[in-house]
């Protein structure tokens, strides 16, 4: 392992220094030390009885050399977890403007239900008699997507959006070799999102990227040139990551099923369209929802998410197991499948927590609710568009949908770069936007405010914005080279984590001993 | 709507800003033909107590685990979590932060990361984890990839004791990503015996193996791993009870090169299947080849030690096509939950833990071994164990759960031609009580 | 020492004998960023010019090397494993990524001579 570069003892060491105090803490902002400079060896926080044991039958390979897991009683844990909390930005703190993400508002509701020991406390391999209120659970999430979408195949085990669009490629091509049609090529925009070609090259499949037009949207001239025999499919954001609607969407759909193609959707942005406009009837033949994002489960600093996936009529019989079925009067689960259909995606019935959350999220909106949600979403990003169009730069003409994209032309010549206005916006008690992403507009900064936050809120975000676009172009530069000024932590330096990873904590060297 | 700020005044006021007669006008692009004019053929928006209601309504559908003696495992297990944890990782900084990519404003999310990748390293006895991924059995299709890309080979062999979903899952991952593809899936050896040596050939890359095993048997994997390694291939542990590596010498220790498991066991509740927890360990040297989000220490400006996602070149948000995986997501609330739980076990905890499932499994062992048609097959176990019983296993399950027993898991849920076998887990848990309803039940079910 | 020779993917080479030294530029460094990692390609690998050779890494972006000619790969630079960032302090030199045999030394007659790569990359600019 290497150890380079772990100072070890980072707040006494600059403490000062930087925070001005001598304990290196500043006010409600504190130092906290990993769990393994403070744990013991015999500390615990559970209370565990000694168990009676007469002979262990563990075929004499009991485990004998310590582990090295330090243990903290329940205060210190609590507060240790607790102190580390204070280090993050969260929706529940403030407008997290995150495009393509969809950083809404997580009701409690939702967490309160999932707690239920009725759904939180079964096992997924209980006898599906004891567990036909999760069965039921199953079968209405799919309800509501389906009549959502307009499409009639639903899979749910999908772990997340990327396990979405892989279950959702590996549909598409099992029903291209049903049919004993072989193809090799999916068409992606080069607009799209990572891991669109990364599913496509796991199904191996060569990737072909499709231009954009000038004005945001594929290009369907250069689209149709690419169809042909050998494309099983094309991936498609919509709305696009650039936020816009795509205009063509049924002609391409069309073109691309008389090419006897596949429309992949990715769902992403499904909560620009929600409630107004079902996929289904645009010609999507596949598309993953990303229950983290339209149906507001929690992002949990990075996961778990979920990812169902809504299926056409043509590749409904093709999805993978296990599947909720109506058996006389109650539910039974498909778990056997035929050679043909896609196999298991996932040990078992994918994220219930999570289901559980998206259906008591559904309940209480409604579909008017949800119509609502996608209008307001909508609103809401106009709304900032507008209002800070003549200080930014806007890559492309109006209305947007729900998110919306700006480039770095505006910071022309000021000497300040996006990763500097995002890292200023931090100061200004923002979470970034996401930045550089898509990759066709330069600098990109793609927000994203969403339908849950009020008038007030945006004007807030919007105000913080146009300062610093302001103090940019008037040559107030000293703020952004610094920033973050006033976060936990100052920037870090991600070259040094790349060229000597330390992905462990190791204890620090022994001292050498005085002479 | 409570979870919509905007009044109507709003609306009108913000349409005014932006210039546009109607929300419609911002949804101009929609061809004409796919516009919804009115709301869909659904329920309307309902209050709190209403949705509460009805969801509690399908939850009472359900038979608690905790409301009767309980033995399934099979890959999920049923632990007790300390409160504290379901406490600390409902806090909205935790519970509502996005993915680490400003790692200034998400110092609490990396920092635990730090922490659970080394707690997953040390557990398993390799050099290095990763942030972790979707659950067990995911990880384990993307540790047989990853072992394909080290070896460039092709060849797979599982080992008929991995539990099934998990072959499943690589089948289904590997079916369409190698032309040429090759999974060799061994026959369920429940009394086991099985040769997996005899079936390494040059084009082997990776031997999948599970410790304990799905019908809870524990073998020492060194020789194996030796084998493995002569032939240039990697021998890849899965581990499903995350409890067990408290008791029995670590994959690492017995050669592996690759450590998957399901890390639900600690942590988080059973949840139906999910979300759970997929940890992934490897070696130093095989790190550049890993999937998904690795955390990393490094300092800032003022040389303050800070954390930043690293390694992301790997990542399909940056290598696209070229990435190791597709992967995007990890599971961070539930890691979260698995590290602060084992904070609060801490080693001695984590041992006596083990060692409570262990002596309530022997309990169990000892109870079944003296109900008639009941048949142990395991000569070794941590928490689970295989027993053969003398009617169909499937019924046997049924009428026990009529008699509120939930007994184990039949075999022949997974495996066609094993109808006679079931699998059952004990815990800390479990009390005497409970051992003694399930015996008695079987002698009854039984006779 | 023969004469450095240059690609459109900012890959030099300079051949030495039999055998050919293949570095990326000065320009292709500084567009990349700090380096983190290269892979290099392990010896008896077989090239083709304008293939796939190895990757340089930075901390947000990965290039592929291509091989600005055909031929069989004898050596790997084994220094950029401990310090990668020779190849943004020394491209020219301590920084090369592998050399190579080549299979048709008239291959290099189709590359740009340093006065034509120096025009190609200001008219990129």
């Amino acid at each position: 392992m290497n150890r380079q570069g772990r100072p070890t003892a980072p707040a006494a060491a600059s403490g000062e220094a930087a925070s001005g105090t001598w304990t290196g803490n500043r006010a409600l902002d504190l130092q906290e030390s990993l769990l393994f400079e403070q744990g013991g060896w015999e500390r615990t926080g559970v209370d565990l009885p000694e168990a009676e044991l007469a002979d262990d039958r563990l075929g004499g390979l009991a485990r004998t050399a310590p582990i090295g897991l330090p243990g903290l009683s329940e205060p210190e844990a609590v507060r240790h977890y607790t102190r580390l909390s204070c280090k993050n930005y969260a929706i529940d703190m403030g407008l997290f403007p995150l495009g393509s993400c969809t950083m809404k508002h997580n009701p409690r509701l939702n967490e309160k239900v999932a707690a239920m020991p009725g759904f939180a406390d079964i096992h997924p391999l209980q006898p599906v008699s004891t567990v036909q209120g999760a069965l039921e659970v199953m079968d209405q999430l799919s309800r509501w997507l389906s009549v959502l979408t307009g499409m009639p195949g639903v899979a749910l085990s999908p772990k997340a959006g990327a396990h979405g669009e892989l279950c959702g490629l590996m549909v598409i091509r099992a029903a291209l070799e049903a049919r004993g049609d072989a193809r090799k090529r999916v068409l992606v925009p080069e607009s799209a999102h990572g891991t669109n070609p990364a599913t496509a090259a796991l199904c191996a499949y060569d990737v072909d990227p499709i231009p954009a037009t000038p004005d945001g949207r594929v290009d369907v001239a250069a689209m149709r040139e690419k169809l042909g025999p050998d494309v099983a499919a094309i991936m498609l954001t919509n709305p696009n990551t650039c936020g816009l609607f795509e205009r063509d969407i049924v002609e391409i759909a069309e073109a691309v099923h008389a090419a006897g193609a596949f429309f992949y959707c990715d769902g992403a942005n499904f909560n620009a369209i929600v409630g107004r406009v079902r996929p289904g009837d645009l010609g999507v033949d596949a598309m993953h929802i990303n229950l983290h994002k339209t149906f507001s489960t929690p992002h949990g600093g990075g996961g778990p998410g979920a990812g169902p996936v809504v299926f056409s009529e043509a590749l409904a019989p093709f999805i993978p197991p296990a599947n909720v079925v109506r058996h006389g009067g109650g539910f039974a689960l498909r778990e056997d499948v035929p050679h043909a259909q896609v196999g298991r995606m996932t040990a078992f019935h994918g994220q219930m927590g999570m289901f559980v959350r998206a259906l008591t999220y559904m309940l209480s909106h409604g579909g008017d609710g949800l119509r609502q949600v996608a209008e307001d979403a909508v609103l809401n990003a106009n709304y900032v568009r507008e209002s800070l169009k003549d200080v930014m730069t806007p890559s492309y003409p109006g209305p947007c949908m729900h998110e919306v994209l700006f480039d770095d032309r505006f910071l022309k010549d000021t000497g300040v770069s996006t990763l500097d206005f995002a890292k200023a916006l931090i100061d200004e008690g923002f979470h970034p936007m996401t930045m550089y992403f898509p990759l066709v507009v330069h600098g990109a900064m793609l927000v994203e405010p969403t339908e849950t936050e009020s008038r007030a809120s945006l004007d807030e975000f919007i105000g913080a914005m146009r300062a610093l676009a302001v103090a940019a172009k008037n040559g107030e530069t000293e703020r952004f080279a610094a920033a973050p000024r006033f976060a936990p932590i100052g920037r870090l330096d991600e070259t040094r984590a790349a060229r000597q990873p330390v992905l462990t904590w190791q204890p620090p060297e022994p001292k050498q001993a005085a002479e | 709507m409570r979870y919509l700020p905007l009044s109507d005044d709003d609306r009108r006021a913000m349409l005014g800003v932006i210039g546009a007669g109607s929300v419609d006008a911002l949804f101009r692009d929609v061809p004409p033909s796919a516009r919804l004019d009115a709301p869909l053929d659904l329920p309307r928006h309902q209050g709190e107590l209403a949705v509460e209601r009805h969801m509690a309504a399908l939850a009472a559908k359900n038979v608690v685990a905790g409301s009767v003696p309980f033995f399934v495992g099979a890959g999920a297990y049923r632990h007790h979590v300390p409160a504290s944890v379901q406490h600390l990782i409902q806090r909205g900084e935790f519970l509502t932060a996005y993915t680490p990519y400003q790692p200034e404003i998400s110092q609490g999310t990396l920092q635990y990361l730090f922490e659970f990748q080394t707690q997953v390293a040390r557990l398993t006895g390799m050099d290095v984890a990763n942030a972790s991924m979707y659950d067990g059995s995911t990880a384990c299709a993307e540790a047989v990839l990853m072992a394909q890309r080290i070896t460039k080979r092709r060849k797979v062999i599982l080992s008929g004791n991995l539990h099934p979903h998990y072959a499943d899952v690589v089948e289904t991952v590997t079916r369409f990503t190698r032309e040429d593809e090759r999974i060799s899936r061994l026959k369920p050896a429940p009394e086991g015996g099985e040769d997996l040596a005899g079936r390494i050939d040059a084009d082997t890359s990776c031997v999948v193996v599970q410790n304990p095993d799905f019908f809870g048997r524990i073998s020492d994997l060194s020789a194996l791993a030796e084998k493995v390694h002569e032939a240039g291939a990697l021998l890849v542990v899965v581990v499903t009870e995350a409890v067990s590596l408290g008791a029995i010498r670590s994959p690492g220790e017995m050669g592996a090169d690759i450590v998957l498991g399901e890390g639900q066991s600690i942590g988080s509740a059973l949840n139906f299947g999910g979300p759970y927890l997929g940890l992934f360990a490897t070696r130093q040297k095989y790190v550049r080849q890993m999937p998904g989000r690795l955390c990393g220490e490094t300092i800032d400006a003022e040389g303050r030690r800070g954390f930043v996602l690293t390694l992301s070149t790997r990542e399909q948000h940056i290598r696209r096509e070229k990435a190791t995986s597709n992967i995007c997501t990890n599971s961070g609330l539930c890691a979260l939950a698995f590290t602060i739980h084992m904070s609060l076990l801490g080693e001695a905890g984590l041992r006596r833990l083990a060692r409570l499932n262990h002596a309530n499994a022997v309990r169990l062992a000892g109870a079944l071994e003296k109900v008639p048609g009941v048949q142990v097959l395991n000569d070794s176990f941590f928490n689970e164990l295989t027993i053969r019983v003398s009617k169909p296993a499937a019924e046997v399950i049924e009428a026990l759960a009529a008699r509120r027993v939930l007994g184990g898991v039949p075999v022949s849920r997974f495996h066609q031609g094993c109808d006679d076998l079931i699998v059952l887990a004990a815990t800390e848990t479990n009390t005497d009580d409970d051992i003694d309803a399930l015996a008695g039940a079987l002698r009854e079910v039984l006779a | 020492m023969s004469e450095v020779r240059y690609t459109k993917d900012h890959e030099w080479i300079r051949l030495d004998g039999e055998i050919a030294v293949v570095g990326i530029t000065d320009y292709a460094q500084n567009a990349l960023g700090d380096v983190v990692y290269v892979e290099v390609p392990e010896p008896g690998k077989a090239v083709t010019a304008g293939g796939e050779a190895g990757v340089v890494e930075s901390v947000k972006a990965a290039s592929e090397i291509y091989s600005p000619v055909t031929g069989e790969v004898v050596e790997g630079n084994e220094a950029l494993g401990d310090d990668p960032a020779l190849v943004n302090s020394a491209p020219m030199a301590g920084g090369w990524i592998f050399k190579v045999k080549l299979a048709d030394p008239a291959e290099l007659d189709g590359l740009m001579s340093e006065a034509d790569y120096k025009a190609f990359v200001d008219g990129l600019e």
